[in-house]
């Protein structure tokens, strides 16, 4: 069958058992068609609402309103570079244009190699570590451009996220380990 | 924990575990509660205490749980952890640091209510707090602090927890259920408010996440001594400050005394600016009032808010044409496009501020700004495009220089400046 094996259909279908109405499960039914799809094609988008038993309409609705879905192929690790205000204010400019200049694409593009998605996004809520960007599911920051280099060798090498920072530790006065903007240790150097 | 509420436990890194939160004392008042007092007394506990929502509106918490019909059959919880407020991370923190905190003060607010579902909305991008949150989840289900009977009393409840997609307006209360419902997060009209008719057409109570977290602490110290603490706010505090991060302080500390006692103070050599006192939403403040309390009416005394205590610093060399620019594209990007004043309205000034900062602005471009703000003031359907105007209106009111600067040379004089020694030096 086209678009989604039957193990993803039975998950999303079992999604669908977890709210009152059916629907509510449409946002993370996509998540697990795009897990398993990598983006979500035109069959794609049948199949969960085949699976959901939901309108077509409502899940293309859905899948381009929300940034998170792809309605293209995107590249391997996906990242996102912060440059709302607090990463703005310590230098966010600057290090798109070191991203930029390293990865050879622009905001919204995708390396040649398909390794790394390139975005810009709106405040990622890290920003005592400001500026910073986040790599799939990890965050780096504060970031340099040293740091930014040794992230995106990190994951060419195929090392990934190992290697990572520990989640920020407590300290008094304040709930985040943020080393001086400017002029702190770069955190995420593994 | 002393006289703070919050900090304690995110300064831990081990509460996110179900034992070290036993350890340290955790549930044990929803324990007392569930087993001692009656449902109406904890909503009076909690209005008593003065506590307000710190999702923005700063609504008063225990009155918004009496709105709900005692009657009704079916009522839901929902939390709004969808935090995306530019520079407000205190939700976030919360989930990935003390997820049973909030957990705890679900199962209080659920009880107060009589509720026996409750979904947790959490933003898809905060990856570390879902997966902290589900543990937590599993764990207390495991533990008898979810699902039936809870602490042997006759009191149920199931929690779910839910990812967005990426949308900041996801976290406006009435596009949030919409989103929860599967669709597109565009907000509905209001009344009926969701008391009346929320999730699936249900009475629904909508918290913030650190509303929730608050709660336990209230019942335990009750509500007299809890308010007597200030009452506690967690603060975010970024931008060009020393030491940024989350701060708990009263509610009615100066801004001074927080930038600059407790924050670090600005960078070496640096002088202060403005600063937003509740998120980007909020009219920018001056130097002249940096002895504001930080507290709801004496901010809306100088024309801001205290919205989500999230406080953006901005030092000398932070150019305000090149701030105000970014915050408008933010709502411009994050805009859902429902009505004409909001989707027209912040697309029509990102290209005017896209004029200024190439250098090829007009005078009348300033009398333009605030033609477009005002069309969008008290016009937007909810509350995103309402906040435009305040800090773009503060900024042509304190800073108006700055714009004609731009317009007049076609630089940025924050920029000339801080180039200026460097050119002597060399």
């Amino acid at each position: 069958m086209p678009g989604l094996s039957e193990a993803a259909r039975s998950e999303i279908r079992a999604l669908g058992a977890r709210y009152e109405q059916r629907q509510s499960a449409l946002l993370p039914a996509l998540f697990v068609a795009q897990r398993e799809a990598g983006w979500l094609p035109p069959d794609v988008l049948e199949a969960v609402a085949e699976a959901l038993e939901v309108p077509l309409s409502e899940v293309a609705a859905v899948a381009s309103f929300y940034r998170l879905y792809f309605l293209r192929p995107p590249g391997r690790h996906q990242l996102l570079l912060c440059t709302n205000l607090a990463c703005l204010l310590n230098g966010a400019d600057r290090l798109r244009a070191h991203l930029e200049a390293r990865l050879g694409v622009r905001p919204g593009e995708t390396t040649p190699d398909g390794f790394f998605t390139f975005r810009t996004w709106e405040c990622l809520a890290w920003c005592d570590h400001a500026p910073m960007m986040m790599v799939d599911e990890e965050r780096y920051g504060p970031l340099t451009p040293e740091l930014v280099d040794e992230v995106l060798a990190r994951y060419r090498a195929g090392a990934g996220p190992a290697g990572r920072p520990a989640e920020p530790a407590g300290r008094p006065g304040s709930a985040s380990r943020a080393a001086e903007p400017g002029g702190g240790a770069a955190q995420g150097g593994g | 924990m002393g006289e703070r509420i919050l900090l304690p436990w995110l300064e831990r890194d081990d509460a996110f575990d179900l034992e070290a939160y036993l350890r340290a004392g955790g549930y044990e008042t929803a324990r007392t509660v569930l087993r001692t007092m009656a449902p109406a007394d904890v909503i009076a506990a909690v209005e008593r205490s003065g506590l307000r929502g710190k999702g923005g509106a700063g609504f008063p918490t225990g009155r918004k749980w009496a709105f709900i019909p005692k009657d009704a059959p079916v009522k839901y919880l929902v939390v709004n952890g969808d935090e995306a407020e530019p520079c407000t991370f205190k939700d976030h923190r919360l989930l990935e640091r003390a997820p049973h905190l909030l957990l705890e003060g679900m199962v209080l607010a659920a009880f107060a209510v009589g509720i026996r579902k409750a979904y947790v909305y959490v933003r898809r991008e905060g990856y570390l707090a879902r997966r902290r949150l589900e543990q937590a989840v599993a764990e207390a289900y495991a533990h008898g602090v979810l699902g039936r009977r809870i602490f042997g009393t006759d009191v149920d409840l199931d929690v779910v927890v839910h990812t967005g997609a990426g949308a900041y307006i996801a976290g406006e209360e009435t596009a949030l259920l919409e989103s929860l419902e599967g669709r597109r997060a565009m907000p509905r009209a209001r009344p009926p408010y969701p008391a009346v008719v929320g999730l699936y057409g249900q009475p629904t109570v909508i918290n913030n996440v650190e509303t929730l977290c608050h709660v336990p602490a209230i019942l335990r110290l009750g509500p007299e001594a809890y308010a007597r603490l200030g009452p506690p706010a967690l603060f975010s505090v970024s931008g060009h400050v020393r030491r940024p991060g989350l701060y708990e302080l009263p509610l009615g500390t100066p801004l001074r005394e927080l930038i600059f006692e407790h924050a670090g103070g600005l960078r070496p050599g640096r002088r202060f600016k403005a600063a937003f006192p509740g998120g980007s939403s909020s009219a920018l403040l001056t130097e002249a009032h940096l002895d504001v309390p930080l507290d709801y009416e004496p901010l809306r005394q100088v024309g801001s808010m205290l919205g989500s205590a999230s406080q953006i610093v901005l030092d000398d060399s932070a150019c305000i044409v090149r701030v105000i620019a970014r915050t408008v594209e933010f709502y411009m990007e994050e805009s859902c496009g429902k009505c004409t004043p909001c989707r027209e309205g912040t697309v029509w000034l990102a290209q005017v501020f896209e004029r200024l900062l190439h250098g090829r602005g007009r005078m009348a471009d300033l009398d333009l700004l605030q033609h477009i703000s005002d069309g969008m003031t008290g016009a937007c359907f909810c509350p995103l495009g309402e906040s435009v105007p305040p800090s773009l209106n503060a900024s042509l009111r304190h800073f108006r220089h700055e714009y004609e600067y731009h317009i007049r040379t076609g630089r940025c004089d924050v920029e000339e400046r801080l180039a200026a020694p460097r050119v002597a030096a060399s």
